[in-house]
C-alpha cells in the first residue's frame, strides 16, 4: 500500500458547542494492567478543545478519544482508538477513550456487525488522526513562525528542530481547534505505524474485572420502574386477552398492559425484525416483583393467522412481507428440506455442462449436510432502559445497529428522531442477534405509557424463546468422478428455513469446469436473524467436509486437494464473477499446513482441515482430536489468517480462541428444535453450551504478514472449525459427521461427550 | 416484605424486601451493586456468582432470608484496587471479550484459589465448568488462574 492523500469526510468536523457524553465514564488506556503512578495518573484537564468529532485534547495535553462503534466484545472500543492515536501521534499512555453516543451527524456508521468495523473504519479514522495532527501542527507553525513542513510530531510533542521550538499538543490544542481544516492530508507509511500493529490492552478492562456498571442492564435512575415482558408462548400464537388485574394486587406491581410497538403505516426495514410486535408489559417495583407477577398472570393466547406487513423497499416502494400461519416443528421441516433432495432449486450459479458431466460420470459421490436452528444466547440477555417523556426520548441499551431502530422508535414515539437520544451501552456478546433492537421500541412505549424511566428485562426463558435464530440449513452435494478419480462436475443445492445460505460465487465455484448451485427456502414463522458469519456458518461446514471426503475419494492430501483447485482458479478461473482471491486463500492454507506441522502429527492425534473466505478474510484451521478415557478431546487447534494489517495482535488472537471455542460448541451440542411452534429449550439446562471441560486445550493463531488494508475478524475464524472438527472426528472414529449437532451421533458411538 | 440486615463487602446493609428475593436481585436492584450479574436465573451459568462466608455461590438462586450472618463479598468487594491476584491475573491476561460473564468468572477463580491455592488443570477445569463464557474465552481463563495461582 502507498502513503494516500485523504480527503476528509466533511461531518467528521461538525463542530457543536456541548460535546457529547457529558457525565460518561472515561476508558484509560493507562489503567490496562497496572494501577498508574502519580506522574500516570493524568488529571482531567480545565478546558478541553475539540479538532473533530473524534478527538479532543485538554491543554495540559490529555486526549480523549471518541470510540464511535457499539462495543460488544470484538474490542473495537480499543482497535479503532488505535488507528486514531497513530495518525495523530500520540502517546497511547496518554489517551483516554470514550463511547460515543450514536450520532449521525457527527459518525460514520456506527453499526457493529459483519466484521466491518475495522474495515470501513480504517480510512476515515486515519484520516481524522492525520487532520487533527496536521491542525496542530499548523497551529505551531502559525506560532512560531516557521513552516509547517518543517515541524514534526511525535508522542503528542511537536518540534521545530531548526530552532529547538517544542510544545505539547496541549498548548496548540485552543489555537488548533479554530484552524481551517486541510482539505487533504498524508497519511502515515505502514512501516511507520507505532501503535497500530502492537499488542493494546482493552481499554474496559479495569471496569470490567471490578463490576463497574458498563452495561444496559446495569442502568438505574432516581425514580426507575422494573418492566418485565411477556410473549407468547410459541412461534404462530398472539395475545388474545389479558387480565391485568390478576397481577394488581400484587407487591410493588404499578400496571400490566398489551404493548405494540410498530405503527400500521410503518415500513418495516430489514432490522426492524421482531417475532411478536405485540405482547405484554408488566410495571414494577423492582425486578423481583416483576418476575412474580409474570408467574401469575392471566393471559390468553390465541393461533395467528396468517398476516402481513409493509417492509420499505430499497428504491422508496414498499412491499407487503407475508407471516405464514401454523404452528411449525422441527420434524415437519425435517421431512420438506429432504424433499429438495429430489426437488430442483434455483439455479444460482452453472458453468461448463454439469449435467452432461453427471452423465458421463464413472461415479457419483452424493451426501446431505443439516444443520439446526440456533439461538445466539449472549450472556447479557435481552433489555433496555427508556426514559420517554412528552417531547423527548433517552433509549440506552445494547444495540449493533441503532441507526436502524431510529424509524420505528420515531414512528412509535410520534417524536422526531432528533428528539430520540440513543446511548450506546456495551454490551454483554452480541454475535448478530443485537443487529435487530426491537427491544429498544419495547422499552420506550413502556416507558411512555407509565409515565417514567423504565428498564426493562427479558428472563433466559424469555430470551431464548423470542426467536431471530440462526435458521437451519440442508445442503447436498454431489461430485461426478471419472475412472480416475478425476472431478468431472460439481453440483450444490442448499436450503434452509427461511433462506438458503449459498453464496454461488464464492469458493469452489471458480476452480471447476462443470459446476452448479441451486438454493431452496421453505417459509417459517420463525424468525431468522444474523448469528456470527450468517449463511457461511453453515455452508461452510457443508463444503469442506465434503471436500475433505473428496480428497479421500482420489487418494489425495486434504490440503494439496484443496491448493490443486485452489492454484486453478487463481492461474485460470471459471467464470468472470468470483469473489475470492484464490491466492490469499491458498497462502492461509500453506500457513497453517507450516504452523501445524501438517504431516506429522503427534502420535494418538486425529487431525481435521478446513479453510473458508468470508467478510473479506481468510481463514485455514487445524483441528486435532484424540480419544481420552472414551472421549472426543480437542487436543488443539491452529489457525492462519489473512486479515491484512492487525490492529491489536492480542486482542485478535483472543477473538480467533473465541471464534474457534464458539464453534467447537455449536459443532457438537448447538440446536434448537420444535414442537407446536415451542422451542423445546428455554435456559441452559437443556440447551448445552461449550464449557470449560470441553474447550480446546490449545489454540494457535497465526498471522499472514500483510501490508493489505486490515479486513475483519469477528466472523470468518468460525466457519471453518466445524468441518476442521467433523473432519478431524472422522480420523479418530472412522465415522463422517453429516448432521450438526455431532455430540447425539459420537453418543451413539459410546463415546461419552 | 421483612427487613435483613446483610454484610456485604464488609459493611452492614439492611433492606426491606420479599424474603423470596434472589440475593442477585438484592444486590443489583436494591443496593446498587451491579457488578454481579444476571445470566439465566437457575444457578446453570455462574454469571451471578457471589462469595458466602468465602464460598463461590450462585446468587440468583439463594434467598435473601437464607443468609442470616453470613459474610456476602461480590466483585465490588473483591480487592480495593483491582489488585486481587486474580483481577490482576485477568488484566494481564486481557482475558475478557464482552466481559458480562467475567465477574463470575473471577469469583469463581478467587474462591478456588482460596481453597486451594495450587490446583491442576483438571482441578481448574471442574472449579470453572459451571461457568459459561459465551464469548469463548476460557483458555485465558485457565491461564488467568494459573498466573494468579503462581502470583498469590
Amino acid at each position: 500500500m502507498t502513503t494516500l492523500d485523504k480527503k476528509l469526510d466533511r461531518r467528521s468536523f461538525l463542530k457543536v458547542s456541548a460535546l457529547a457524553g457529558g457525565g460518561m465514564m472515561l476508558s484509560f488506556s493507562w489503567l490496562a494492567g497496572c494501577k498508574p503512578t502519580p506522574e500516570q495518573a493524568l488529571e482531567l484537564p480545565k478546558e478541553w478543545f475539540e479538532l473533530n468529532s473524534y478527538i479532543k485534547i485538554g491543554e495540559n495535553g490529555a486526549v480523549t478519544l471518541f470510540s464511535p462503534n457499539p462495543e460488544f466484545g470484538s474490542n473495537v472500543k480499543t482497535s479503532m482508538p488505535m488507528i486514531l492515536a497513530d495518525e495523530l501521534e500520540v502517546d497511547w499512555k496518554m489517551v483516554m477513550v470514550e463511547q460515543a453516543d450514536f450520532w449521525p451527524e457527527r459518525f460514520q456508521r456506527q453499526f457493529t456487525g459483519g466484521s466491518q468495523g475495522i474495515r470501513q473504519g480504517w480510512t476515515p479514522l486515519r484520516t481524522a488522526g492525520a487532520t487533527a495532527r496536521q491542525m496542530l501542527v499548523n497551529a505551531a507553525a502559525q506560532t512560531w513562525k516557521v513552516p509547517a513542513t518543517e515541524i514534526t510530531s511525535s508522542a503528542g510533542v511537536l518540534e521545530h528542530k531548526a530552532s529547538g521550538k517544542k510544545a505539547g499538543y496541549g498548548e496548540m490544542a485552543s489555537l488548533a481547534a479554530t484552524m481551517e481544516v486541510p482539505e487533504e492530508v498524508k497519511l502515515k507509511d505502514p512501516k511507520d505505524f507505532k501503535i497500530i500493529g502492537t499488542s493494546k490492552k482493552n481499554v474496559d478492562i479495569t471496569s470490567i474485572v471490578t463490576g463497574k456498571p458498563l452495561f444496559g442492564i446495569d442502568k438505574k435512575v432516581e425514580g426507575m420502574k422494573y418492566a418485565a415482558i411477556v410473549h407468547p408462548p410459541a412461534f404462530g400464537m398472539k395475545l388474545k386477552s389479558l387480565d391485568a388485574s390478576s397481577v394488581l394486587s400484587m407487591s410493588g406491581i404499578q400496571d400490566a398492559f398489551a404493548i405494540n410497538i410498530f405503527k400500521e403505516d410503518y415500513a418495516r426495514n430489514f432490522f426492524d425484525t421482531a417475532t411478536f410486535p405485540e405482547m405484554v408489559a408488566i410495571v414494577g417495583n423492582s425486578t423481583w416483583e416483576v418476575l412474580q407477577a409474570k408467574k401469575a398472570l392471566k393471559v390468553e393466547w390465541e393461533n395467528a393467522p396468517e398476516s402481513s406487513f409493509m417492509m420499505s423497499g430499497r428504491n422508496g416502494q414498499p412491499s407487503l412481507a407475508k407471516i405464514p400461519a401454523g404452528l411449525e416443528s422441527t420434524e415437519v421441516h425435517k421431512a420438506k428440506m429432504a424433499d429438495y433432495l429430489t426437488k430442483p432449486g434455483n439455479v444460482l450459479r452453472r458453468d461448463g455442462d454439469p449435467e452432461a458431466a453427471f452423465k458421463k460420470a464413472a461415479k457419483v459421490i452424493e451426501k446431505t449436510y443439516t444443520a439446526p436452528f440456533l439461538a445466539h444466547n449472549t450472556m447479557e440477555p435481552v433489555n433496555c432502559f427508556a426514559n420517554v417523556t412528552a417531547d423527548q426520548a433517552e433509549i440506552y441499551g445494547p444495540t449493533q445497529a441503532p441507526e436502524f431502530i431510529m424509524g420505528a422508535l420515531s414512528s412509535t414515539l410520534g417524536l422526531p428522531k432528533e428528539k430520540i437520544s440513543i446511548k450506546l451501552a456495551r454490551m454483554g456478546g452480541g454475535f448478530g442477534l443485537r443487529a435487530y433492537s426491537h427491544h429498544m421500541v419495547e422499552a420506550a412505549v413502556i416507558s411512555q405509557k407509565v409515565g417514567a424511566p423504565i428498564k426493562m428485562v427479558y428472563t433466559r426463558e424469555d430470551d431464548m424463546t423470542y426467536g431471530i435464530y440462526r435458521p437451519s440449513y440442508s445442503a447436498t452435494y454431489r461430485a461426478a468422478l471419472d475412472e480416475n478419480n478425476n472431478l468431472l462436475a460439481l453440483h450444490v443445492k442448499a436450503g434452509g428455513v427461511p433462506e438458503t445460505p449459498i453464496h454461488p460465487n464464492r469458493f469452489p465455484a471458480g476452480a471447476i469446469d462443470n459446476y452448479l448451485a441451486e438454493g431452496w427456502q421453505i417459509e417459517s414463522n420463525i424468525t431468522i436473524g444474523a448469528f456470527r458469519a450468517p449463511r457461511s456458518n453453515f455452508i461452510a461446514a457443508a463444503e469442506q467436509s465434503f471436500l475433505d471426503e473428496l480428497a479421500e475419494v482420489m487418494g489425495k492430501d486434504p490440503i494439496e486437494y484443496r491448493l490443486e483447485l485452489l492454484k486453478r482458479a487463481e492461474t485460470n478461473p471459471v467464470g468472470e464473477n468470483n469473489d475470492y482471491d484464490a491466492k490469499r486463500y491458498a497462502g492461509v492454507l500453506e500457513l497453517v499446513r507450516e504452523k501445524s506441522k501438517w504431516s506429522n502429527p503427534p502420535a494418538g492425534v486425529h487431525r481435521g482441515v478446513s479453510a473458508y473466505f468470508c467478510h473479506n478474510s481468510y481463514v485455514a484451521e487445524v483441528v486435532d482430536t484424540v480419544i481420552r478415557d472414551n472421549k472426543p478431546v480437542v487436543e488443539k487447534v491452529y489457525a492462519a489468517v489473512d486479515c491484512g494489517i492487525v490492529i491489536n495482535p492480542d486482542a485478535s488472537i483472543n477473538m480467533g480462541e473465541g471464534a474457534i471455542v464458539d464453534g467447537i460448541g455449536n459443532a457438537f451440542f448447538g440446536e434448537l428444535a420444535f414442537k407446536d411452534g415451542v422451542p423445546n429449550k428455554t435456559n441452559f439446562d437443556k440447551y448445552r453450551m461449550i464449557r470449560q471441560k470441553e474447550a480446546p486445550k490449545a489454540i494457535e493463531v497465526h498471522f499472514v504478514n500483510s501490508k493489505e488494508d486490515p479486513t475483519g475478524l469477528g466472523e470468518p475464524f468460525f466457519p471453518p472449525v466445524f468441518a476442521a472438527l467433523a473432519n478431524s472426528l472422522y480420523k479418530a472414529t472412522g465415522k463422517r459427521y453429516y448432521e450438526q449437532p455431532f455430540a447425539p451421533q459420537l453418543e451413539m458411538q459410546n463415546l461419552k461427550m | 416484605m421483612a427487613i435483613f440486615n446483610l454484610n456485604i463487602n464488609g459493611t452492614s446493609k439492611q433492606v426491606d424486601v420479599d424474603p423470596n428475593t434472589p440475593v442477585l436481585w438484592v444486590l443489583r436492584d436494591h443496593l446498587d451493586l451491579v457488578g454481579t450479574k444476571f445470566g439465566c436465573g437457575i444457578a446453570q451459568c455462574g454469571a451471578c456468582t457471589v462469595h458466602l462466608d468465602g464460598n463461590a455461590v450462585r446468587s440468583c438462586s439463594l434467598p435473601v432470608s437464607s443468609i442470616g450472618n453470613s459474610e456476602i463479598t461480590t466483585i465490588e468487594g473483591l480487592s480495593e484496587n483491582a489488585d486481587h491476584p486474580v483481577q490482576k491475573a485477568w488484566m494481564e491476561h486481557d482475558v475478557p471479550q464482552c466481559g458480562y460473564c467475567q465477574a463470575g468468572q473471577i469469583m469463581t477463580a478467587a474462591a478456588l484459589l482460596q481453597q486451594n491455592p495450587n490446583p491442576s488443570d483438571e482441578e481448574i477445569e471442574n472449579a470453572m465448568n459451571g461457568n459459561i463464557c459465551r464469548c469463548g474465552t476460557y483458555l485465558r481463563i485457565k491461564a488467568a488462574v494459573k498466573t494468579a495461582s503462581k502470583n498469590g
